[in-house]
């Protein structure tokens, strides 16, 4: 006998598997639309600098460093469900790559290539810097409250 | 029923990108990242000739708010896309880090001006 959630359901995916993607479409429907209520809060004109694109990605990276150090890293025992939810679901929801590469096509096409260039270059710093400085700073925060948790 | 749409768009598109990127890893192991660079790729393509179809009349604003907004802004991602590059400069390998990164915004970039102009041809 199988052990339980290796059942396949619909001859594809086991139970396990089936919950995992749930959790993942649960996720992402509601980082897609909290990314949509922003840009109806703060739209971009036309022919404007994508401020709301870029701050959204930028959140969102530095939103899964946090979570990916503490899941990965810091956390022993998780929920299974919380990074497939949270990190695969509604961040990568949440942030978008076919809006950037649009939204720079839209730009040089419509004859500013230099802000296209600018809002190229600028999200993809901001979004390495800021994955890797929440990724740098969680970890720092849990090495000191380990070390506080450990002292006699 | 524009929200309706964008969170329908959502819960299709994150999946799809998940179990993409499970197939790659499966095929092609986990060293780098190919399954969220072709996802990221593919959706900007199909925004592309979803933004030229809007543009020349042939799309509504339902079907951009559900295949543009929704599916592709969940199919495609950032943070899954930057994470990655951190692991692999952390891993080692820059080299990697470096082209997964530039790589992807080329392609990604490539693959929009692509599809608008694919639209274009075909409904301007």
């Amino acid at each position: 006998m199988r052990p339980r959630g290796r059942r396949r359901v619909g001859g594809t995916l086991t139970r396990d598997e089936g919950r995992v993607v749930a959790a993942v479409a649960a996720g992402g429907g509601m980082g897609a639309v909290s990314r949509y209520a922003l840009s109806l809060g703060w739209p971009t004109a036309p022919d404007g600098f994508p401020w709301t694109t870029l701050v959204v990605n930028a959140a969102g990276c530095a939103a899964i460093g946090v979570l990916m150090v503490l899941v990965t890293e810091v956390r022993q025992q998780t929920h299974p469900l919380v990074r497939p939810f949270l990190g695969t679901g509604f961040l990568g929801g949440f942030t978008t790559f076919s809006t950037y590469a649009v939204d720079i096509e839209r730009l040089v096409r419509g004859g500013h290539p230099r802000t296209g260039l600018a809002y190229l270059a600028l999200t993809l710093i901001a979004a390495l810097a800021a994955v890797w400085g929440a990724a740098w700073t969680t970890r720092r925060v849990a090495a000191r409250r380990t070390a506080a948790g450990s002292r006699p | 029923m524009n929200w309706l749409l964008v969170i329908v768009g959502g819960m299709i598109g994150a999946p799809l990108r998940h179990l993409t990127d499970v197939a790659v890893r499966k095929r092609y192991g986990t060293d780098f990242p190919w399954g969220i660079l072709a996802v990221n790729v593919a959706g900007c393509l199909i925004l592309g000739v979803l933004t030229g179809a809007v543009v020349a009349g042939a799309a509504s604003s339902h079907v951009q708010l559900f295949l543009g907004t929704g599916l592709c802004g969940a199919l495609t991602t950032y943070s899954t896309f930057s994470y990655e590059t951190l692991r692999l400069a952390e891993s080692g390998s820059r080299c990697h880090a470096a082209a997964n990164a530039l790589g992807s915004v080329a392609a990604g970039l490539g693959a929009a001006f692509v599809g608008v102009a694919a639209a274009e041809a075909l409904w301007g």
